[in-house]
């Protein structure tokens, strides 16, 4: 019979097929990996209307963050401020930055200053602030070290992975009420433990069932 | 082959199983018909596959319909959520059945005449699944979320599948069953290749047949792992002939819905399986014996061995209907009873007694030895086989429940044009497939046949034949 | 190889086919060669592995195909600029205020429940007499109503679309002088400021007239006392304190009474919370004509045609010796044994007695009433003076209105809302008087009949965009106040008369609220806010019951008077729709879509006539009749009704409306096209023909007569009587063996453990519950194509079932939400796990995880789970968008969805209780929306881990019962077991 192949080629296919199977490793690997989100969003600094500092205001003038996300304790929502909050210090500091031009406008004319929305969550993931705050989870837990951002981007991926982390171990993440907005708190101890004795005494149980996020 | 030696029965064959002049003649008559270049492809059969390629396409239009505004567009709804989709994934997962049995089982038995029939029954398997499996895929509401179904790690979500369900265990299954099809099918094929690769000229022909027979040379080492090859993965596929359809019949065994909810199912559904499936090789071998004449290879005892087997899995699954019968009235359990009856004697009744006329009465004609051997007869029971076998599953699923537990949520089920255009595409797919693998593969194992052959010359010495053979 | 063989094979000629070794297998050389050539062995590869390594790449293969895709929108953040004014205002926070709305002068006081300004629920307001926290499905559906894009939006001059300018101009052209041209229609007048005006208005223009119909109303109620006592009063039932219920055509269940109210009250009596409640039940009789909710609860039901209950009526009076001179027409002794029964029981009931009319039946039939009441010493009604006044409406002032118009005495007319020229008796001719109007204003809602017919037409402003007041009929006022600006700048019926009649626009608020400063003493400001706040004006004085007696000669005179219509031919009978009342709600979806509670039916109306005479007449569901009388001719589809009088036909209005938004076009059958003055509510000798056509009416439930539950033990009943002989007989309809789950068992004894009992006995089986699911969890309206298919999609549905005889079939409804069972069938099924169990006993379901394979639905003992088919959301207009209950995901096409005991409301609660640092949730705190609803409190939501919750109490009545408990499945949902009350007289 002719010869078709050259000898060669059993390598040749032997070669092909474990570069194949390398191949589709890889590939999986990389779905893997690309798909998820601390990827994907985390690092998402969009460009704001007005060059606010969160280092600025929350760091060096140490506000509270509690001062314009007024509602993080009552309600679902920790509302972005109104402008009316800007321009309670704005009438007389910096009264006329060109960086706040924007602000004033927006007071003026009472049209909202349009910022960009960073921390997003699914429609059908039902998250609560008040909830998380009284059972003392920080704004460190899921926005990071806000009040060290000038600009603030994303830094937990937010995904349900990190929530279940969480909820299936809260003891890690939960400190006293007070502290929540304390960002650069420092424990003296393991903070495991202090957390462990608030969910032993505050009887904190995370849902970790469908409906507790997703109604 | 070293088996066939070891096959004392065999020895005894008579009249012999396959006629043909000598070795060389059978290649011939097998590989023109894939060379088509010394025998002409009649138009026909370009006519035949334009046909089915087209109506292929109707199967595609109708899924990009589905996919785009929704389940809706079937006449599905509640209480019958599953209809014509799951009806006709059973149905072809159940023709499936045939290959498998024919290659693994009958092979391990060592049923000599299974050779010039396997090839075929195998190719049939793949593409009855291939069209079994668009369905579980295309009746879920958001198909695009499907891959779920699948146990991809993802650390995004934390979360896996649900195990217990047995819906992934289907996923298991059928998936794992079509993989060892294949591998079986190549396998047999390697040889027959490797011959084509030999007797082609073209050099392209060459490149393709003889990339795909993976260097066969024939050597004895060759052999010798082929046989090892065939026998592990006949060792392999000859449970799943018993569990692919067990575990189909799970996702109706493991429920609550009354006509569902039975332990009979496994069993039953593997006989239904294999009725069905060698019914459906029965019809396409007809076809393929008179259009390609190969009376010589598939003799009357090839056809009557089917009806046989045709014949004693037909009464199973009767008797596995009296049973149901017998327990709906036996359990005592109102909602039980009431199934039954609302089956023979419900909205449904026509569905119900189709299914018992095709599946439970016509066979029983192949009690006769003149029936098994009439052409005609055999070509029309295989026919009503396969039409009793779909209503069987139609019968099962739709209405067990259109009437379950509360006479509030009763419904009624009626198919749209959707429903049946999908369906007829998927049976257009799978005549396009069988007609391209009967134009451009060896319809009939060579290499195996020819076992057949060969065994027949050594042993009747006194024949003719033979004679002239070793000449 | 082929070396090999010429070697050992001399007997084989050149011909080499591998086969030909075959010749040497056996022999030695070739075994050792064999041998050499291959050490190894073919078993041990025999094992299964290769089948685990394939599905493992397998797997990880087709995850590539759901690689997603990975730029971002840009999403805005929109604070307000300058805060807000609305004190404690939290962004996505609901807040709750307090209104009222009046149905045909059915006044109830509602809260009405707003996510960011949006309204998004109508829920019943506690603090008011009439509502007590219920609502009515109507009353919850107008929300969706507020959001209707096809609501009127523009002034339309003789049907063409013109501008408010033009139309204040011709406003200000209006020669009204002393009104002798100038007249007023408005619907039942209830609002005191309207009246008000009315009479300012009468004595600024002597000579104009203000007249008030209503296609349904309470004139013949005032007719009645009229005849009785010599002067219109309301009779008010005390539900409550009756024993023994004869009602006399009168739906006061459902269609009768547009108000929870007679519900919440007659339910008292029925609810059974403790063993020595049995006693205290009631027993209802009915007399009707068609199959109405109020005889599906009854506990005797005589079905009779609507002109023969005066006859009934009379004889009852006779047989109690009410009156001189009346004597027992004896006609059928089924009849008379009824009637006998009911007398005895009437008797021995004395104060505790109730009999009470139909506002369908004519006054003659109140009057009766009247004297029946008072003769057996009835302590359960009293009667009061109309704080508004009445003399001019009805019927009898719109014929005369339409005298005057058509006479050309009419130069201005003011219609206010209502739409006459659909609604009015067809022989008053009301276009043709319309036309002959010189200015005609009209204003209202929706772009309708009368719309396109008036001169001009205004839009009118939405209840819950607009500002007014309503008093019920003992006068307990309440303020009507806006949650939101009129979106389509729709104005009210005080703001358009102040207008007309005094030339300058002035706002309702103002209107409204200088009227009640006026009424208010000391801090009037203070007293608003709290009127406002509480939704009850403290203030107005409710009238307090007058002492009256029947004058029994006048009364006969009278009675002698009130022609008898004689029987003949077919009787047709004229109803309220459940769904559109008079045809004022045809343009809303969930209510075209909650089905009639009865006959089940959606979508439109239906012929409902007898099985006798459609076995008679060989009609069948959907054959399309004629009913003609006279010069008045109309065609319907019929629908066989088990247990409807015979030779008659009853009819719901407020179908087939020509001008109508999209929602409600010609969607069933215009009834008001053969209605008349003559007989407004049935008229006799109708000729009924079959047309030959057909068409397919939409119902949720296969009808079935005779025992439709198919002697399953689903909705179990039993007599009060045997109940008290054998608790245990209920429990024992099914018998339950001990199944235990091949998969360890999860046991739910920690925290709270949702669970919920469902009185059959106090339920009626209006659909409030229904629609208040569609409000709070935006289930989505598919329409009747879809319905056909079986596609609807309500989560908690109405079961009716019947049994017994097909003409005189008792009734049993049975509302089904999931049960949640604790050994849910769906959730084992789910291949990805989208439903699953919570630790509190919820059969959670995440739509965001769901495929869609169906298989749950499928598994569903109770098909409680439903599928969405299509995008049935998409087809909605975007503005509907806006009633969306933000709490709850809106779910798209593809996957399934079902009852979650509303889990938001659940979550919510224990998030506040979280913040208020408690732990354990009080019991009533959570309260599911079709519980909140119930006028009927026939469902009790709570913690069954708790034994002092009311559930767990319910639940451990002896009649309390899980449906198909049999299954293994342990339902959370339970039932108890409906409990009749018959007359043994009458079942023995």
């Amino acid at each position: 019979m002719a010869v078709i192949f050259p000898k060669s080629s059993d390598i040749i296919l032997k070669v092909a097929g474990a570069v194949a199977g390398i191949g589709a490793v890889i590939a999986v690997a990389a779905f893997t990996y690309y798909t998820y989100p601390t990827v994907i969003d985390t690092g998402y600094q969009p460009v704001q209307p007005v060059p606010y500092s969160h280092k600025l205001h929350a760091g060096q003038l140490g506000l509270d963050c509690y001062y314009c996300h007024s509602t993080v304790y009552k309600a679902a929502f920790a509302a972005v401020p109104a402008t009316s909050t800007c321009m309670n210090c704005h009438t007389q500091v910096k009264k006329d930055s060109p960086r706040l031009e924007p602000v004033r406008q927006s007071y003026a004319t009472g049209k909202p200053v349009p910022w960009v929305q960073i921390h997003r969550l699914p429609d059908y993931v039902y998250f609560n602030h008040s909830a998380h705050l009284s059972a003392g989870v920080s704004c460190v837990s899921c926005h990071g070290r806000i009040d060290q951002m000038i600009e603030v981007h994303q830094e937990k991926p937010l995904n349900m992975g990190m929530c279940l982390e969480c909820h299936r171990d809260p003891a890690p993440n939960v400190r006293p009420a007070n502290l929540v907005t304390k960002l650069d708190w420092v424990p003296d101890r393991d903070p495991r433990e202090i957390g462990a004795e608030i969910v032993a005494q505050k009887h904190l149980e995370p849902p970790t069932n469908c409906s507790g996020c997703h109604r | 082959m070293s088996a066939v030696l070891q096959d004392p029965q065999l020895m005894e064959v008579n009249p012999p199983l396959v006629r043909s002049e000598d070795y060389h003649d059978l290649t011939e008559q097998i590989s023109v018909i894939v060379e088509g270049d010394v025998v002409k492809t009649p138009l026909k059969y370009w006519i035949t596959l334009a046909v089915t390629a087209s109506v292929t396409g109707i199967l595609g239009l109708m899924l990009a319909y589905l996919v785009s505004t929704g389940i809706g567009v079937w006449g599905n709804n509640r209480p019958i959520g599953w209809a014509w989709d799951i009806t006709n994934f059973v149905f072809w997962i159940g023709i499936g059945h045939a290959g498998t049995l024919i290659s693994a089982i009958l092979f391990l038995f060592r049923q000599k005449w299974r050779t010039s029939i396997n090839r075929s029954a195998e190719a049939m398997t793949l593409f009855a699944v291939m069209c079994a499996g668009i369905f579980p895929l295309f009746h879920t509401g958001r198909p695009w979320r499907a891959y779920w179904l699948f146990p991809i790690p993802n650390t995004d979500l934390n979360l896996w599948q649900n195990f217990r369900s047995p819906l992934i265990w289907d996923v298991f299954a059928v998936s794992t069953y079509f993989t060892v099809s294949l591998l079986f099918w190549f396998t047999g094929l390697v040889p027959d290749l490797a011959t084509l690769r030999d007797r082609t000229a073209s050099k392209l022909k060459q490149y393709i047949f003889g990339a795909l027979s993976l260097g066969w040379r024939g050597s004895a080492r060759h052999w010798r792992n082929y046989e090892k090859a065939y026998l592990i993965l006949a060792a392999i596929s000859t449970p799943l002939v018993l569990s692919v359809h067990s575990i189909v019949s799970f996702d109706f065994a493991t429920s609550v819905i009354p006509g569902w909810h039975t332990t009979i199912f496994p069993p039953y559904f593997v006989a239904g399986a294999i009725f069905s499936g060698f019914a459906c090789v029965m019809t396409l071998l007809l076809i393929a014996r008179w259009t390609l004449n190969l009376q010589n290879l598939i003799t009357m005892k090839h056809l009557e061995n089917m009806n046989k087997i045709i014949l004693v899995t037909g009464s199973v699954v009767s008797y596995a209907y009296a049973t149901e019968f017998f327990i709906a009235w036996y359990s005592g359990n109102i909602y039980e009873r009431f199934t039954f009856l609302n089956r023979a004697f419900g909205p449904y009744w026509w569905a119900a007694w189709s299914m018992y006329t095709c599946n439970l009465l016509i066979p029983q004609l192949f009690w006769f030895k003149s029936m098994r051997n009439n052409l005609w007869v055999m070509f029309i029971i295989s026919i009503t086989t396969n039409i009793g076998m779909w209503f069987e599953r139609f019968v099962i699923i739709a209405t067990s429940l259109t009437r379950d537990f509360l006479p509030s949520s009763w419904g009624y089920f009626h198919p749209t044009y959707v429903d049946m255009l999908t369906f007829a595409g998927t049976i257009g797919l799978f005549l396009t497939l069988f007609l391209l693998f009967a134009r451009f593969l060896p319809m009939i194992a060579i290499s195996e046949v020819k076992g057949v052959l060969a065994v027949q010359k050594h042993t009747f010495k006194d024949e003719e034949v033979v004679a002239h053979d070793l000449r | 190889m082929s070396s090999l063989i010429n070697i050992q094979t001399p007997n084989v000629t050149g011909k080499k086919y591998w086969r030909s070794l075959n010749q040497l297998a056996d022999t030695k050389e070739f075994r050792d060669w064999v041998h050499h050539e291959f050490p190894a062995n073919a078993t041990e590869m025999l094992d299964g592995n290769s089948r685990r390594t394939v599905l493992k790449l397998m797997a990880a293969s087709f995850g590539l195909a759901g690689l997603a895709a990975c730029n971002r929108p840009v999403e805005h953040i929109l604070p307000n600029s300058a805060g807000t004014e609305a004190d404690n205002y939290l962004p996505g926070e609901p807040f709750h205020f307090a209104t009222v709305m009046s149905i045909g002068g059915h006044v109830t006081g509602l809260l009405v429940e707003t996510h960011d300004g949006r309204p998004t629920k109508i829920e019943g307001n506690p603090d008011h007499p009439h509502s007590l926290g219920a609502a009515t499905a109507i009353q919850q559906a107008i929300v969706l109503g507020m959001y209707d894009p096809d609501r009127s939006a523009k002034v339309l001059q003789s049907g063409k679309e013109s501008t408010w300018p033009a139309l204040e101009a011709a406003v200000q052209k209006l020669s009204l002088g002393d009104g002798s041209g100038l007249r007023f229609l408005s619907g039942f007048v209830s609002s005191p400021t309207l009246d008000s005006q009315r009479t300012a208005i009468l004595k600024k223009f002597p000579k104009a007239k203000w007249v008030e119909y209503e296609a349904l109303s309470r004139d013949n109620e005032l007719a009645g006392a009229n005849m009785a006592f010599g002067q219109p009063l309301y009779a008010h039932p005390k539900w409550d304190k009756a024993k023994v219920v004869v009602s006399l055509d009168h739906d006061f269940l459902n269609l009768d009474a547009p108000t929870p109210f007679f519900t919440l009250a007659f339910s008292k009596r029925r609810r059974v919370g403790s063993e020595e409640d049995l006693d205290k039940m009631n027993r209802l009789y009915a007399v009707e004509s068609q199959f109405s909710l109020t005889g599906a609860n009854a506990d005797h039901r005589m079905r009779m045609k609507g002109s023969d209950v005066l006859q009934f009526a009379t004889d009852l009076a006779a047989a109690l010796g009410a009156m001189p001179g009346l004597n027992v027409v004896n006609n059928g002794d089924k009849r008379g044994k009824f009637l006998a029964a009911v007398v005895k029981d009437l008797k021995a009931a004395g104060p505790e007695a109730l009999v009470v009319a139909g506002p369908r039946q004519p006054a003659s039939v109140n009057a009766l009433v009247a004297l029946i009441n008072e003769k057996l010493g009835s302590a359960c009604v009293t009667y009061t003076k109309p704080v508004i006044d009445k003399s001019n409406s009805g019927i009898d002032a719109l014929k005369a209105l339409a005298g005057e118009m058509s006479a050309g005495q009419v130069s201005t007319l003011v219609i206010l809302s209502g739409n006459p020229v659909y609604s009015a008796p067809a022989d008053l001719q009301f276009p043709v008087a319309l036309s002959k109007v010189a200015t005609s204003i009209h204003l209202g809602a929706e772009e309708d009949e009368t719309a396109a017919a008036a001169t001009w037409h205004i839009p009118e402003a939405h209840i819950l965009e607009s500002w007014g007041d309503e008093a019920s009929s003992e006068g307990a006022a309440s303020i009507q106040q806006p949650m939101i600006e009129p979106m389509y700048g729709g104005k009210t019926p005080v703001e358009i008369v102040n207008w007309v009649t005094t030339g300058k626009f002035t706002k309702s608020h103002d209107i409204v609220k200088n009227f009640w400063l006026a009424q208010f003493t000391g801090d009037k400001e203070q007293a608003w806010r709290k009127a406002l706040h509480d939704g009850v004006v403290a203030a107005s004085k409710t009238v307090d019951p007058i002492k009256v007696t029947v004058d029994t000669k006048k009364l006969a005179t009278a009675l002698g008077a009130a022609t008898k219509a004689a029987s003949t031919g077919i009787e047709v009978g004229f109803y309220p729709s459940s769904a559109t009342w008079d045809g004022r709600y045809a343009n809303n979806g969930w209510l075209q879509e909650a089905p009639d509670p009865i006959s089940k039916l959606v979508w439109g109306n239906a012929a409902m006539i007898s099985p006798k005479l459609a076995r008679d007449q060989k009609l069948t569901d959907g054959d399309i009749i004629s009913l003609t009388r006279g010069n008045v001719k109309m065609e319907a589809a019929v629908m066989v009704q088990p247990g409807h009088a015979d030779d008659a036909v009853s009819i719901s209005l407020g179908y087939g409306r020509e001008k109508c938004g999209r929602v409600g076009k010609d969607v069933g059958a215009n009834a008001n096209l053969i209605r008349t003055t003559d007989g407004f509510y049935f008229a006799q000798g109708f000729t009924l023909a079959a047309t030959g056509k057909r068409e397919t009416l939409a119902t949720t439930q296969e009808r079935g007569t005779g025992d439709n539950q198919n002697g399953r033990p689903l909705a179990r009943e039993a007599d009060v009587e045997e109940y008290k002989k054998s608790p245990k007989s209920i429990e024992e309809m099914s018998e339950v063996p001990e199944i235990h789950s091949i998969y360890p068992e999860f046991t739910y004894d920690k925290g709270n453990q949702w669970g919920m009992a469902i009185d059959l006995t106090s339920c009626t089986g209006c659909n409030a519950c229904v629609v208040a699911c569609v409000a709070e969890n935006n289930t989505p309206v598919v329409g009747k194509d879809q319905v056909l298919r079986g596609r609807e999609m309500h989560w908690i549905r109405m079961d009716r079932y019947y049994s017994g005889d097909e003409n005189d079939p008792e009734v049993v409804e049975q509302p089904i939400p999931c049960m949640q069972c604790e050994n849910a069938p769906c959730e084992n099924v789910c291949p990805v796990q989208a439903t699953s169990h919570s630790p509190e006993g919820l059969n959670d379901m995440a739509y965001n995880r769901c495929v869609g394979t169906r298989y749950c639905a499928n598994n569903c003992p109770f098909k409680v789970r439903h599928f969405n088919f299509l995008n049935f959301h998409r087809h909605e207009p975007e503005l509907v968008g806006l009633v969306y209950n933000p709490d709850v995901s809106v779910r798209m096409r593809g996957v399934m969805e079902k009852c979650t005991y509303c889990v938001q409301r659940i979550e919510e609660t224990k998030i506040k209780a979280k913040r208020d640092g408690r732990r354990e949730i009080k019991d009533g705190e959570i309260k599911t929306a079709c519980q909140q609803t119930c006028p009927a409190e026939a469902i009790v939501f709570g913690n069954i881990n708790d034994p002092n919750s009311r559930v767990a109490k319910l639940k451990k009545q002896e009649r309390n019962y899980a449906m198909l408990a049999e299954l293994g499945i342990k339902p959370r949902t339970t039932y108890l077991a409906k409990l009749r009350n018959p007359n043994p007289e009458l079942t023995a």
